[in-house]
């Protein structure tokens, strides 16, 4: 039983995980939690759902389409909204992803109303697979192989393509990345572009688990929040490690202790980190250069 | 015309008027020191070439080309390289990694050039290889074997100066802003600077303007001195005719 509610925990956690790193994405790059971040990925979902029930594409099709959506969303969330920020501070940046959080919120509720509904699937939620005594979804197993795949995808990228690097750079120390050449506010368009489409794949497999509203990803951008303070937002495997972490404690949690309070734990779970330790358990102390 | 030329550049922030009305210019080749008290407009003076800031008057020429006001990666892109007073590094990277982005400029090929290396003989794969042979010309002048891989957070001041030095090497520019780059060394690392600094100019062709305040260093190497102060310029030529300028010895010991 207990490696069951692991295995459970580690699917949701597949999703945090996402969630919190496509957080961690733009935080590394502007010092920015981007608390649009649910609600772009829950549009981007709805888009997957109309190139799928409203045009009849199949669904690859509609996850290529909600791929790019999600990546011009995102480098038109930083081009249009951020960077015409004047001389921002981080408060005035959160409270502008906080707008557009809101906007696209409204836009939702008003081209899609409040119905929920279904985003149909390749995997099935009900077909099952058994290892030994462990059950597992078809779409269990899909959620924790698409992430685990996207995860090394990006690894991949950013410490090995000229764009991935660059970005590792800007990330780092935007003067010296411009004066190398680096056209930094072209590279953050693309760092939220990237980011969006990470998160807007956390939401295509949210949406069948959960239903296809507006309010789809409070929870999962809630949890990824959590998951990116408690493995440190500047450190992205650590952030990944955090996702898989508070899935597997939430999910003893809700077993052993209580289900009615098991979103709860994700809060627990941010207050004692920033108690105990600050910069997460994998990041080493941020402290800015004076 | 000029190699470079700064026409009546003035900076100012709110009232007060960091750089007026400077002009001066350097030939192909030269090494330029500028020296001036803190709080001259020494480094707002380079700000301004390289693009950090945008002048309020005044003109940029490099090459017969107006570079006033482009962005500091389009200006990187005209092969002006600098050095910071404050050092600008990617402390989380190596040396190594470090100089490389100084190759930034110079990795054409798309998105996959450093990563897939299946086929050796393809352009992206001569370009990688063109790249770290640059990278280990500019380790080898600076002897920096020993740090290549060793994270800069952890290296001491004096060899971040110098990574810092090589990554604006290795970007191959044709003219070189240094700003200060002895400050905070040993008297040996001083000494090494002034060869190292020659070794560039002759051995690789780049022109030096420098912001020094090592009075020594800078008449070792000068070819020629500019000296500033409340953004005007005192006087400009040889190191000699600088420091012996009443306005300059006022702007350094004060009023006698």
């Amino acid at each position: 039983m207990l490696l069951q509610i692991i295995l459970s925990g580690l699917v949701v956690g597949s999703i945090y995980a996402l969630m919190g790193l496509a957080m961690g994405i733009i935080y590394k790059a502007s010092e920015v939690p981007n608390f649009a971040q649910g609600e772009m990925a829950m549009i981007t979902t709805y888009i997957a759902f109309v190139i799928i029930s409203v045009h009849g594409y199949a669904f690859w099709v509609a996850f290529a389409g909600s791929i790019i959506f999600a990546f011009l969303l995102g480098a038109f969330f930083e081009f249009v909204f951020i960077r015409r920020a004047k001389e921002p501070n981080v408060l005035s940046l959160i409270i502008i992803t906080l707008g557009f959080q809101m906007v696209l919120y409204g836009i939702a509720g008003w081209k899609f109303g409040s119905d929920q509904r279904r985003l149909r699937m390749p995997f099935s939620d009900t077909e099952t697979y058994r290892f030994g005594d462990i059950v597992i979804s078809e779409l269990g197993l899909a959620t924790i192989a698409v992430a685990i795949i996207l995860m090394l995808i990006i690894w991949w990228f950013l410490s090995n393509t000229r764009l991935g690097v660059a970005m590792k750079a800007t990330q780092q120390n935007k003067m010296a990345a411009r004066i190398n050449g680096i056209p930094t506010d072209k590279i953050l368009s693309i760092s939220f572009g990237i980011s969006a489409v990470v998160g807007a794949i956390a939401g295509l497999f949210v949406a069948p688990v959960s239903t296809l509203d507006p309010n789809m990803m409070w929870d999962p951008l809630m949890k990824g929040f959590a998951a990116a303070v408690l493995g440190g937002f500047t450190n992205l495997p650590g952030i990944v490690i955090g996702g898989y972490l508070l899935g597997v404690i939430e999910n003893l949690y809700g077993y052993y202790i209580s289900v009615e309070f098991k979103s709860v734990v994700a809060l627990l779970v941010i207050v004692l980190v920033l108690w105990l330790r600050p910069s997460g358990l994998f990041s080493k102390h941020y402290s800015k250069k004076v | 015309m000029a190699f470079f030329e700064v026409n009546s550049l003035g900076k100012y922030f709110g009232g007060l008027k960091a750089l007026q009305d400077l002009s001066f210019h350097i030939d192909k080749g030269e090494i330029y020191c500028i020296i001036g008290p803190n709080g001259a407009g020494k480094s707002t003076l380079f700000n301004c070439i390289n693009g950090l800031y945008t002048p309020n008057t005044g003109k940029v020429v490099f090459k017969e080309e107006d570079i006033t006001g482009l962005q500091p990666n389009d200006i990187a892109k005209r092969k002006i390289g600098r050095t910071f007073q404050n050092l600008e590094l990617f402390e989380n990277m190596t040396t190594m990694e470090n100089i490389m982005l100084g190759r930034h400029l110079h990795m054409k090929a798309g998105l996959f050039s450093s990563s897939l290396m299946l086929w050796r003989g393809s352009a992206a794969a001569q370009e990688e290889i063109k790249n770290r042979e640059q990278v280990e010309k500019i380790i080898d002048l600076l002897e920096l074997q020993a740090i290549r891989n060793k994270y800069v957070s952890q290296l001491p001041y004096g060899a971040k100066k110098l990574v810092e030095l090589a990554r604006a090497l290795a970007s191959e520019p044709e003219l070189l802003l240094l700003d200060e780059p002895a400050a905070g060394l040993t008297n040996d690392e001083k000494e090494e600077l002034v060869f190292w600094i020659r070794d560039i100019r002759d051995e690789l062709g780049i022109t030096i303007v420098m912001i020094e305040h090592n009075m020594q260093m800078v008449s070792e190497i000068s070819d020629r001195v500019l000296a500033i102060n409340f953004g005007k310029k005192l006087i400009e030529g040889s190191i000699n005719e600088v420091i012996s300028h009443p306005e300059v010895i006022k702007a350094y010991l004060g009023e006698s």
